[in-house]
């Protein structure tokens, strides 16, 4: 009855959505744990960027919390704050904050960790894209804070907290958001590693390209521009790379994900998983990509799901949808799935996390 | 090359960009390698604290150091000469907004430069406010976008994006202004306006500058000043009357002069913010010479890695065998410890 149930559900959920269209995509039950974080008192989680779990368990949380500041200075606003980046031992406890009053931190926008435990931060104002290793230190850092933010900022560009005064966001003078072939971003969104060490950016939503560095952090090279095409992107939102160093890319605003090899070239994209905001590709052998057809948080009434497929497109199952409820997402922004079945989810427009336990 | 930056094809744009970095290569040649090693883990940061854009970087005469430094607000720490914290300085001062230069003088006072506030602040050697030059503008006035076109008239107390500073052996302060200025003015010792060279405007002329950028003084009294967008270094007398140019050594960023009876100069070819492409092939060093202007070694490249340069603002060459350096990318500060200069192929860069 329950599956007779969700599969209707699903079928009126295809009939409202045709672009997340594929034949009878079946439901995976799941549970949730909605307050899966214990907080001190005097701290609130805000709009949650990223969630990530390193090889111990711990979670690491980089979110937007209390308040982003401009201060007045020489005819340069400076930016400050809004951003803050917090560990959690895997039972929820609280550990420490990370990164206290960094320079680096004003718009979380993502954080991942990588095999070694190092703490990636990607931060979409400052156009950070911060490597600090287990105990917090920075040990890399890509991309610039822009030294001041513009006033007053033009009508309608989005873009303009990554502009103005020296540093950060810069446009290449290429092809309309090809960037600059450099490590300077704009408004970058998400970062990924191959097995040889090699660094992938997502950048983002101001430019529209992927760039690939070396470890050392030399820029390698980048690709991508504004467009719909293969190899283009409309917002470059997530990135995830698997085990044979392929780099799939969420291409949020043009519906796809496409799929590159390590170099960039083009192999394939998939059209049927809504609009991508935030995927995740689990490790070891069977690797399973995961990919969030976000809601935007201003409608909780279309889409949310989760989908849960094999590398090579094929859909295994979804689960979820838009809403406030536990086992409901707002505004997925970061997938956890370190554990295929174990998931931490982060949410913007719920700001919150939430922990799954899948039972396909 | 604007109208070669705009032209829309990210090819040309690379072909275009490698002669602007090929422009800010250093010209002198057969320059000695000197050897170097960083120290690791040289300051130890309260826990849970990093440093940010690590801008200005100096010590006192016991050997503790200062970084000037642009974490989420400006921020002033003392660490002692074995890089233990000692304390933060000037929390919450109200001349702190965008840190650009820390300088220590002979009495050990701390100055500071903040290019956020337009102010030059002088604090005792324990941390104590003593005296501010110039004014932060008022907020009262809003937020004021760039203004379009030509920087407005300089003002003799009044300064527009400040950079560096420095002191004579009379104790006539120097502050080389800036970003929106572009002149070296002095004051007496009590912050009296006394000369100034250069003016708002930018030029290309001896004694004028386009973004004085760092600025210390010899034991002669004579102010050096990295002009960096003019690619050059100035040295100007005592009254601020040109005496010389190198426009040899790359791009102006910072200059350091050490102490003792026989000085050195150490100049920085920092390479650009935001690494384009080229740039780390054709700058990061440093170069070690004379007062004279006799180029004794180099040291240094780009790079993101420990013990590699990311755009050094600012050298202390207090001990000129041991030089600590402030990087703007890669929030570093790193000490350098100097070797000697390696044989060199030909003798004509003495």
């Amino acid at each position: 009855m329950r599956r007779l149930l969700s599969s209707l559900l699903a079928t009126m959920l295809l009939a409202a959505f045709p672009a997340a269209g594929q034949n009878a995509v079946p439901d995976i039950p799941f549970d949730s744990v909605a307050n899966p974080l214990s907080l001190p008192d005097d701290i609130y989680l805000g709009e949650i960027g990223g969630v990530a779990a390193n090889s111990k368990g711990d979670i690491f949380v980089y979110t937007r919390t209390g308040h982003p500041t401009v201060s007045l200075g020489t005819a340069r606003p400076f930016a400050h704050g809004g951003s803050r980046l917090f560990q959690f031992d895997k039972t929820g406890k609280f550990v420490r904050e990370i990164g206290a009053n960094s320079y680096g931190f004003v718009f979380a926008q993502q954080v991942r960790i990588d095999p070694q435990d190092n703490i990636w931060i990607v931060d979409q104002m400052t156009n950070f894209v911060e490597k600090l290793d287990p105990a917090g230190h920075p040990q890399l850092l890509l991309g610039r804070k822009p030294e001041a933010i513009p006033v007053p900022a033009p009508r309608g560009d989005a873009g303009a907290g990554a502009r103005g005064g020296e540093g950060g966001g810069a446009r290449g003078g290429g092809l309309p958001g090809a960037g600059a072939q450099s490590d300077v971003f704009n408004r970058p969104t998400d970062v990924a590693w191959d097995s040889a060490g090699n660094i992938f950016v997502a950048d983002g939503v101001g430019n529209a390209r992927v760039a690939k560095f070396n470890s050392k952090g030399v820029f390698v090279k980048s690709w991508g521009s504004s467009g719909n095409g293969p190899g283009q992107f409309g917002t470059v939102r997530a990135i995830a790379v698997d085990a044979q160093g392929n780099v799939y890319v969420a291409d949020s605003t043009n519906k796809r994900i496409q799929v590159f090899d390590n170099n960039g070239t083009f192999k394939t994209q998939y059209t049927n998983v809504g609009t991508p905001t935030a995927l995740c590709i689990t490790p070891g052998p069977n690797q399973i990509l995961y990919s969030s057809n976000s809601n935007p948080p201003e409608d909780f009434d279309v889409a949310g799901e989760i989908y849960k497929m094999k590398l090579d497109g094929t859909i295994v199952g979804k689960f979820g949808k838009a809403g406030k409820l536990p086992k409901e997402f707002g505004t997925v922004n970061a997938i956890d799935c370190r554990s295929e079945n174990n998931l931490l989810i982060g949410e913007i427009a719920n700001m919150r996390v939430q922990k799954l336990t899948l039972r396909p | 090359m604007k109208r070669c930056l705009a032209i829309v094809s990210a090819v040309v744009l690379v072909w275009c960009a490698a002669p602007l970095f090929g422009q800010q290569k250093a010209t002198i040649q057969n320059v000695p390698e000197i050897p170097y090693t960083s120290v690791p883990n040289l300051l130890k940061v309260p826990a849970g604290e990093t440093l940010g854009e690590s801008v200005g970087i100096a010590t006192n005469s016991k050997g503790h150091i200062f970084v000037f430094f642009r974490s989420n607000n400006t921020r002033l720490w003392e660490f002692d000469k074995n890089g233990n914290f000692v304390k933060e300085i000037g929390k919450g001062y109200y001349g702190f907004e965008f840190a650009h230069s820390v300088r220590v003088d002979v009495q050990d006072n701390i100055w500071t430069v903040d290019e956020g506030t337009n102010t030059v602040t002088k604090f005792s050697p324990e941390g104590k406010f003593l005296m501010v030059l110039g004014r932060r503008p008022p907020a009262v006035l809003g937020a004021v976008a760039s203004p379009a076109g030509p920087n407005a008239p300089a003002q003799k107390y009044i300064f527009c994006r400040p950079t560096d500073v420095g002191w004579d052996p009379q104790g006539n302060i120097f502050v080389s202004d800036g970003y929106c200025n572009n002149r070296v003015v002095k004051f007496d010792k009590n912050g009296r306006f006394v000369a100034q060279a250069g003016s708002e405007k930018a030029g290309k002329e001896p004694a004028q500058f386009n973004l004085p950028h760092g600025l210390q003084v010899d034991g002669q009294g004579n102010v050096w000043v990295a002009d960096r967008t003019n690619i050059r270094y100035q040295v100007l007398d005592n009254d601020l009357k040109p005496k010389k140019i190198y426009d040899n050594l790359g791009v102006g960023w910072t200059v350091c002069v050490s102490q003792g009876p026989h000085q050195y100069v150490f100049a920085s070819n920092s390479n650009p913010n935001g690494n384009p492409p080229g740039s780390w092939e054709n700058t990061g060093e440093i170069y070690k010479m004379e007062l004279d202007g006799t180029v004794i070694g180099r040291f240094g490249r780009a790079s993101k890695e420990f013990g590699g340069f990311q755009v050094v603002h600012m050298m202390d060459c207090r001990n000129p065998n041991e030089i600590l350096v402030g990087e703007i990318e890669s929030w570093r500060v790193q000490k350098l410890i100097l070797g000697q200069p390696a044989a060199t192929k030909t003798s004509s860069s003495r």
